[in-house]
């Protein structure tokens, strides 16, 4: 790092203090808005300085919801959006170190062809083959079900791609020295391999899950119930009101409440993390 | 215990390639058999074939009286030292010993013993909770030797094992598997491109190139009577001084003998003294001092001979033709750009065929 000179670095800092502002700006508007009087906030006055109704307004957003639009407790919204991102997450993971270990490892008929379909499929996210895919869940009868949820978004060709670099950088002398020291080969998946990529599964779990809990298009399509909603979508539903007032307090709650979840992964999952990006542990 | 013999061993790849063109070699039991050669002579791939590591495509490997040529390495009762080791870096220096017997079924207490011996002749008891990276190379090293020692096998197989360590640590840790074997007294099968590492540790030493066998024997024995010329430059530091028999001056000094139809002519940088006089039967040759090395105990004299048009290639690779290496010991020394006379006996003369693959007795 090079150290800038007193008038250099003090203009660096102030860019820096401009850009955290303006990320940060929202984020502090939303929690004030969530404490304050909707009355208020409906006539343009609301104050830069937190209100006076925070506990009373996050409890009745996680435990009743609106009065208007959907009446879906938030509580019940992030529990649905939880369990679909943990699935994602893991399921993705799952899958992709699986087919990693099989495509590295493995000698079969036409290895090199299932390899380049996996990477194609890269060209196809949920929102290309949308059609398709919502009459195969719905054929399946899973609309409306967290498997409906989760099992399309978790073919994954990126993880798989992420594993099988990594694999590829793993010595063969170690799976030599298993194969000789008795180990076959789930047993080198198991206790080699897996304990190996443990840091680039916590990177990718971070990714996905916060790329699971963000999904919008996917379960506003196959969602119909009320209490499968999940809160991305929710919170869509809560601001538009036809014939009443947007209840912004409980708008901007549940929106400063589906940001905890993805900070905590990744304050939790930080070290991990950043382990998994940067550094070759072997 | 058990033999390990190989038979007409043969390795063809798919692309057609003839890595390993028919090996014959018997270790016998407790023996410690050295396969020797230059890069890509195909060493490796035979201790690979050994463990079970590359498919045989030809011949028959016999560890201990059974033919294991379609048996998985884990069960043909062998345990092999990696030259990066191959430790699992995720485990502690126990568990990098143990699983190895665990997987096998083995009883804990059991396991802990074993591990705790081996520990103690490798001297790693104290490092047995430790992770590999924190280890130095040496103590990777022998926690690799650790892991092959517990399993108690047939036979142990070595990979350039050393390779990986300072120029101190290899010359200590030679000493130590040298030790540790005989102890044991474990067949042992050892690849080196070293080939002093080769001339030290070896009972039977294999020297290979081009993927056969080139010479097998007592490694003294070896040097003494090398087979042919690659043998004859490769085994020995510095390596032998070849030269075509063609020149005059050398085949009329040889004039007499069996040897003056001979096509190349070694001699052994140590071999050689600095005299004025021709031992009876034996050659001499004149000499200018190119360069000296002084190492110490012994001093290497670099000399070109005369004429010019002279000069004649030893094997590739090697020194420049006509090139001549004389170690004498000290630091004596003739000054850059003398004429010395060099000569050697009758007895320390190595004679050749033309094409160097046949030795031929004077």
């Amino acid at each position: 790092m090079v150290e800038e000179e007193g008038f250099r670095r003090y203009i660096a800092h102030i860019i820096l203090w401009i850009g955290i502002a303006i990320v940060a700006f929202p984020v502090y508007i939303a929690f004030i808005a969530s404490t304050q009087d909707n009355a208020l906030i409906a006539n343009g006055q609301m104050s830069l300085l937190p209100g006076g109704h925070f506990f009373e307004t996050y409890y009745q957003t996680i435990f009743v919801g609106t009065s208007g639009s959907t009446r879906e407790p938030v509580g019940n919204m992030m529990l649905n959006s939880l369990v679909m991102a943990l699935l994602i997450a893991v399921g993705k993971i799952a899958i992709s170190i699986i087919s990693a270990y099989a495509i590295v490892y493995f000698r079969f008929p036409f290895r090199m062809p299932i390899f380049w379909i996996i990477f194609i499929t890269l060209m196809l996210p949920v929102e290309v083959r949308i059609y398709p895919t919502y009459k195969i869940v719905a054929d399946l009868h899973m609309l409306d079900s967290y498997a409906g949820l989760a099992l399309p978004l978790i073919a994954s060709a990126t993880a798989t791609l992420l594993f099988r670099q990594f694999f590829m950088t793993v010595p063969d002398e170690l799976l030599e020295a298993s194969r000789i020291d008795g180990a076959g080969p789930l047993r080198f998946f198991w206790d080699t391999l897996l304990p190996l990529s443990r840091t680039n599964m916590a990177a990718l779990f971070v990714i996905l899950f916060i790329l699971g809990w963000n999904q919008y298009l996917w379960p506003l399509l196959i969602t119909t119930r009320d209490d499968m909603q999940t809160i991305q979508v929710g919170i869509r539903k809560m601001i538009t009101t036809t014939d009443a007032l947007t209840e912004w307090p409980i708008v901007m709650a549940t929106a400063v409440l589906a940001m905890l979840p993805p900070v905590f992964v990744v304050v939790v999952m930080q070290k991990l993390f950043v382990r998994g990006l940067v550094e070759t542990e072997k | 215990m058990a033999n390990v013999t190989l038979r007409n061993v043969r390795k063809t790849y798919p692309g057609g390639f003839e890595a390993i063109k028919g090996v014959n070699v018997d270790v016998g039991d407790g023996q410690f058999c050295v396969l020797v050669g230059p890069s890509g002579c195909g060493k490796s791939t035979l201790l690979r074939m050994v463990a079970g590591l590359e498919t045989v495509t030809g011949g028959e490997i016999d560890i201990g009286g059974r033919i294991v040529n379609q048996i998985e390495p884990a069960d043909r009762d062998i345990a092999m030292v990696f030259q990066n080791y191959a430790l699992y870096p995720h485990m502690s220096v126990f568990n990098n010993m143990a699983y190895g017997l665990r997987n096998r079924g083995m009883k804990e207490a059991e396991i802990k013993s074993r591990v705790d011996e081996a520990a103690r002749v490798l001297e790693l008891t104290s490092m047995l909770d430790r992770k590999p990276r924190q280890l130095s190379g040496g103590q990777r090293q022998r926690v690799a030797m650790g892991r092959a020692i517990v399993r108690q096998p047939k036979v142990f197989l070595f990979d350039e094992p050393l390779s990986n360590l300072d120029a101190k640590l290899r010359i200590a840790m030679r000493v130590e598997i040298r030790k540790l074997q005989r102890r044991l007294n474990t067949t042992s099968i050892y690849v080196t491109h070293d080939q002093l590492e080769a001339m030290t540790l070896a009972d039977i030493l294999v020297v290979m190139t081009g993927g056969q066998v080139e010479q097998v024997g007592n490694p003294l024995a070896i040097y003494e009577k090398p087979a042919t010329t690659f043998v004859a430059s490769f085994i020995g530091a510095p390596p032998m001084n070849l030269m075509a028999t063609r020149p005059e001056e050398i085949r009329s000094q040889l004039a007499g003998s069996a040897a003056a139809d001979a096509g190349i002519l070694g001699i052994r940088p140590e071999d050689l003294v600095i005299t004025d006089q021709t031992p009876d039967g034996g050659v001499a040759l004149p000499l200018t001092v190119e360069a000296i090395e002084r190492v110490g105990a012994e001093t290497f004299i670099y000399g070109s001979r005369e004429p010019e048009e002279q000069r004649v290639a030893a094997t590739p690779g090697e020194l420049p033709p006509g090139e001549i290496i004389v170690r004498v010991p000290g630091t004596e020394a003739p000054a850059i750009g003398a004429k010395i006379r060099v000569a050697a006996l009758r007895n320390k003369l190595h004679l050749f065929s033309g094409d160097g693959r046949t030795r031929l007795e004077a």
